[in-house]
């Protein structure tokens, strides 16, 4: 009973946030350094972490779908298979992922240690709300950064198949035939799709790591539990979300 | 020059005058689950007055200060600043209200410059030339011009608790709230932060309220003493009542006496 008051309280906490942090997006403009920052930030020092690890996905599913594949002659679908996973799901899932243990983390981490160090309260003292300047801004970041990540993500992962497809013996697959496959059966819609989840997982991902984070209290030991509780809080989000988003998009 | 009106803030930047205000606690109770931290506490502070609250540790005199600054709701009674209530988001956008945190609280992120000019910004207060121009100023009151390109890790306890009051000064507040600010200070500087609290007071009429276990700042510089022992307010007045005071509770915390034969660890034990 007590742990789904906190989950109430939590998810409460939250939507507050939100409608707060939302209240002062008129005051975009006169802080757009601190939302430049923030898309560095979320995007630019993700990119090669997302770079990487989408090539190996994209290569790891090739690889598979071609070994399982070959045995009832559907090779010349492998484009079409790792085109789809990467754009629908895969894609956009991994981005959240990343974003989580990347950015959420360091989000938390530095909330949470304002929040004990007591910044937050100087702030609020001063009569500056920090969801105008600690959250607002990175709401916008990320909603800004994360289709950019998901396509470039998208992207990569195709490239690391037909790299796969090309060099494996017992796939050896030409680029042309492989993206032929991928584009006879993908539409934009399905890019789109995907575009849409990554953007609802990334603003919710940032949402509860600074949530948590502002809500810490104790001292530092706090800082560390709140950045573990962010991280498998968004975590579950992102796949909870998953299910609803796909289930609402199809 | 000497202000005409004693109840005035002169402001040590426009030089516009804005008034001092009075902070009022009525039967003030707070309780953090079963455990009652503050039991109801009343007291008045005058405007230009510099009033000085002492007691152990663990008394709730920083949990007092935190409602004046709506950081703590009350559990029972209210904190009232020139008649409006302390909690109200009004009051705090109509009466500038600065707290100095007992460890600075800088932002760490930021250098000492933009830590003073973050209010300013935030609320538009001038232009960026303005802004250096009052910044400058706090940080020439406090003799911390050296220190301004400087990031909080960088300062020492003291220049931290300098860089803070310095902060509070750019608010141009009609209150100024202290929390420990002699605290983990050499005598020295103890002493120097002492004597800026004071010299504010005199020099701009601003309404201190400053929370302290330091006896030397409390007979020196207040104007009052309130101490709180156990969540209860046992004493209240001048600090020359200090020098013998009748109240053995009040004594006992302001002249402890060491008693190797009889140590009051072992009294606690049992």
């Amino acid at each position: 009973m007590r742990q789904f008051t906190r989950i109430l309280e939590g998810f409460g906490s939250t939507l507050l946030l939100l409608i707060k942090s939302m209240s002062y997006l008129p005051t975009l403009p006169r802080q757009f350094h601190r939302f430049i920052e923030q898309c560095y930030l979320i995007g630019y020092t993700t990119l090669p972490i997302v770079a990487i690890l989408s090539f190996f996905i994209g290569s790891v599913l090739a690889l598979q779908a071609g070994y399982a594949m070959q045995n009832f002659g559907a090779k010349q679908f492998i484009g079409t298979l790792v085109g789809l996973s990467m754009a629908r799901e895969l894609g956009p899932v991994m981005v959240a992922i990343l974003l989580a243990g990347r950015v959420g983390s360091a989000i938390t981490a530095e909330l949470a240690s304002m929040k004990v160090y007591q910044e937050i309260d100087a702030l609020e003292t001063m009569n500056i709300p920090p969801a105008r300047i600690l959250v607002m801004p990175r709401l916008v970041a990320v909603l800004v950064m994360v289709p950019v990540l998901t396509i470039i993500a998208d992207l990569v992962g195709w490239f690391g198949g037909a790299i796969v497809c090309k060099y494996t013996s017992f796939i050896a697959i030409d680029p042309p035939a492989y993206f032929s496959a991928l584009r006879r059966f993908m539409t934009f819609e399905d890019v789109l799709n995907g575009l849409i989840k990554a953007e609802a997982f990334g603003f919710a991902v940032v949402l509860v790591c600074c949530n948590i984070g502002l809500n810490t209290r104790g001292g530092p030991r706090e800082i560390g539990a709140s950045v573990t509780r962010a991280v498998v809080t968004s975590l579950i989000t992102i796949l909870v979300l998953d299910y609803f988003v796909t289930k609402a998009l199809m | 020059m000497a202000n005409p009106d004693p109840f005035t803030t002169r402001n040590p930047f426009t030089d516009v005058e804005s008034p001092a205000v009075s902070v009022t606690i009525e039967d003030l109770s707070k309780s953090f689950g079963t455990v009652e931290v503050l039991k109801h506490i009343s007291f008045k502070v005058e405007p230009g007055e510099i009033f000085v609250l002492m007691g152990p540790s663990g008394s709730g005199k920083s949990v007092l200060i935190k409602h004046i600054v709506a950081l703590e709701q009350p559990t029972a009674g209210r904190v009232t600043i020139d008649g409006r209530d302390a909690a109200d988001q009004a009051t705090r956008e109509k009466v500038r209200i600065a707290l100095v945190f007992q460890a600075g609280a800088l932002f760490n992120s930021m250098s000492v410059y933009d830590n003073l000019a973050l209010y300013l910004r935030e609320h538009r207060i001038a232009n960026e030339a303005g802004i250096r121009e009052k910044v400058m100023r706090a940080l020439q009151i406090l003799s911390l011009e050296g220190a301004v390109k400087k990031f909080p890790s960088e300062l020492s306890g003291g220049m931290k608790k300098r860089v803070a009051i310095a902060r509070a000064l750019v608010m141009e507040p009609q209150l100024m709230l202290y929390d420990e600010p002699t605290s983990e200070l050499d005598p020295v500087m103890g002493a120097t932060i002492s004597e800026i609290i004071a010299t504010l007071k005199d020099d701009y009429h601003v309404t201190s309220i400053v929370v302290s276990h330091d006896r030397d700042l409390a007979l020196s510089i207040s104007d009052r003493v309130g101490i709180l022992m156990g969540g209860e307010l046992i004493f209240i007045g001048p600090p020359s009542e200090l020098r013998h005071p009748k109240d053995p509770r009040v004594d006992d915390f302001l002249n402890p006496r060491i008693d190797l034969k009889n140590p009051r660890f072992k009294k606690l034990e049992t």
